[in-house]
């Protein structure tokens, strides 16, 4: 390596580190702050330092044990808040797979139009839509329930899905269906078993979008469900503001905790979800 | 689009030589679509038309226009739109050409990148918030140590809040568009940056005239949806400032909540039905766009 490539390399990755650690920092800072919370003692967490001189567990352990009036029903909303993204999930798998299906496979005449209702929707600010479902779940007689957070988050996932399992489904070759269409194979028969196993990757792409979706949600969540019961963690965490004497400690200890699972998810199927994902927006 | 047309000629034939009656295979399409076609009637169509008739007297609009808190949201709305999505879209296309040098530890930031997208908003935008804390906030405990003064109120003065509301919502969705625009960066075929390389083209003309080209059309695709979604963006805006101080950081997304939770569902409906002449000519454009 000559002289001179040496320090052209050196000064490529110098100006790589200049933008990587700002872009690190900047990530990481409002993530780091929370976690810091979570293991500092009451007091000390104001203190501004970088870490805590006792760091402790102990915010963990009254999260866990319910032990303030405010997490009185911290797992009760934790499992509103599990039960309603495997839910919607499920609900956007089955209503999502079955319409790309038909659009795609089975060729359904206005399956454009049903393409089209579905982008229309995708398209529609989440917020604008956000008060007239609020008004709609009141005559359907579904606030407060779990079906009315589970299927507004189903309305707001499945054009999403159905565009990605759609641009999925285009690929697999029209072969497949003719030769189990020969042996006889009803549309039922080759849904279940040619059309599903194959599309095995961009279903678990679209079930863990539907499913982050939902446990990320804040305001449709905030706006169906009110009973202190019936509420998931974020509303129950948004009502820590409501208060003059939040213990922000506790606030920061079961936002951290509830932040965990879908980095977990995320990075478990971080695979599926940028191939999934991205492949339909590279086309515009 | 002539190959279907040839195609659907074909199929109507076909059909008509079987009969007048739809043929299993489309009685079994329509099955399948039931599901979605039930969601979209009953939580789309029902919600949206409800909507437009609560909100048809025109008095309502009169006096929407009176509120000088829908004159100040709208202004508001406005200059997040220009500021936010042009910033974080420049931001996004200049991270997404980082992301693509092959280093260990660039892959590494890029995968701790995701984050802000990946997690909740509600933990990391309080996090955020409580660092603004005037008293106890580590950014103005900061700013002490280092100068013997005291920091601004960030959230008490209105045009700072509206701007760390615009920093926050950049906070949590540059992730996505990075990596989108990483994703159409990867698309163009290294051949071409190997050629330009050997001719000796620096790295603005590689940018100038094989990247740019290459996702200028990606590029205002993504912007023109990111202006959706940020219009329908209410964390950002409702859980660092709340609306205020006396709600004057409002955005249209926040402000249809604070009506109805003034109990005034009509107004909610009018200052959303108010947008839409602005929403659905973008909409259309982009559901052309991204149907094809």
């Amino acid at each position: 390596m000559t002289r001179g490539r040496l320090m052209r390399n050196v000064s490529t990755e110098a100006g790589l580190l200049l933008i990587g650690i700002p872009v690190l920092l900047w990530t990481l800072i409002p993530l780091y702050h929370m976690f810091l919370f979570a293991i500092s003692p009451k007091d000390a967490a104001f203190s501004g330092q970088l870490w805590p001189t006792n760091p402790t567990l102990r915010n963990f352990e009254m999260v866990f044990g319910q032990k303030h009036h405010f997490l009185y029903n911290f797992w009760q909303q934790m499992l509103n808040s599990v039960l309603i993204s495997v839910g919607t999930a499920i609900v956007t798998l089955v209503v999502a797979t079955a319409a790309a299906f038909s659009i795609s496979r089975l060729r359904l005449k206005g399956g454009r139009l049903v393409m089209n209702l579905a982008l229309f929707t995708y398209f529609i600010p989440a917020a604008f839509l956000a008060v007239p479902m609020y008004k709609t779940m009141g005559i359907y007689g579904l606030l407060n329930s779990d079906w009315s957070l589970v299927l507004a988050m189903v309305t707001v996932a499945s054009p999403y899905a159905i565009w990605i399992l759609r641009q999925a489904s285009d690929k697999l070759p029209v072969e497949l269906d003719e030769a189990a269409i020969i042996d006889g194979a009803s549309p039922l028969q080759l849904f279940r078993m040619v059309y599903l196993p194959l599309m095995v990757p961009s279903l678990i792409a679209v079930g863990t979008y539907a499913l982050l979706l939902a446990w990320n949600e804040y305001l449709y969540a905030f706006l169906l469900l009110s009973k202190d019961t019936a509420i998931t963690l974020p509303v129950a965490l948004g009502n820590f503001l409501a208060a003059d004497d939040s213990p922000w400690e506790l606030l920061m200890t079961a936002g951290f905790i509830y932040a965990l699972p879908p980095a977990a998810i995320y990075y478990a199927f971080r695979k599926y979800m940028s191939s999934g994902l991205t492949a339909g927006a590279v086309k515009g | 689009m002539t190959a279907s047309t040839v195609e659907d000629t074909t199929r109507r034939e076909a059909s008509r030589r079987v009969g007048f009656s739809i043929s299993a295979k489309q009685a079994w399409g329509l099955l399948f679509v039931a599901p979605y076609m039930a969601v979209f009637v009953l939580f789309v169509v029902f919600p949206v038309s409800y909507s437009f008739w609560l909100a048809r007297d025109p008095q309502l609009y009169v006096e929407l226009a009176k509120d000088p808190i829908f004159l100040r949201t709208a202004i508001n709305t406005l200059v997040f739109l220009l500021v936010a999505i042009n910033v974080k879209m420049v931001l996004a296309l200049f991270l997404s050409g980082f992301f693509t040098h092959p280093r260990w530890w660039v892959k590494i930031t890029a995968a701790l990148f995701v984050l802000p997208w990946a997690v909740p908003s509600i933990p990391t935008i309080l996090s955020i918030r409580f660092m603004l804390n005037p008293e106890w906030g580590v950014i103005n405990q900061l700013i002490f140590k280092l100068t013997m003064d005291d920091g601004p109120n960030w959230l008490n003065d209105p045009t700072l809040a509206m701007a760390l509301s615009m920093v926050v919502h950049i906070w949590k969705s540059l992730p996505f568009w990075t990596l989108i625009l990483l994703a159409g960066r990867l698309a163009i075929p290294q051949e071409i940056y190997e050629a330009a390389s050997v001719d000796g083209a620096g790295a603005w003309h590689r940018f100038r005239y094989i990247t740019w080209p290459s996702i200028s059309m990606l590029y205002v695709t993504c912007t023109l949806l990111s202006m959706l979604f940020t219009l329908g963006d209410f964390n950002s805006v409702y859980l660092l400032t709340g609306g205020g101080p006396a709600d004057l950081t409002h955005v249209l997304a926040t402000l249809g909540i604070r009506y109805l939770r003034l109990d005034q569902l009509n107004m909610a409906m009018a200052s959303i039905v108010c947008a839409m002449p602005f929403v659905l000519p973008l909409v259309f454009f982009m559901m052309k766009r991204l149907s094809r």
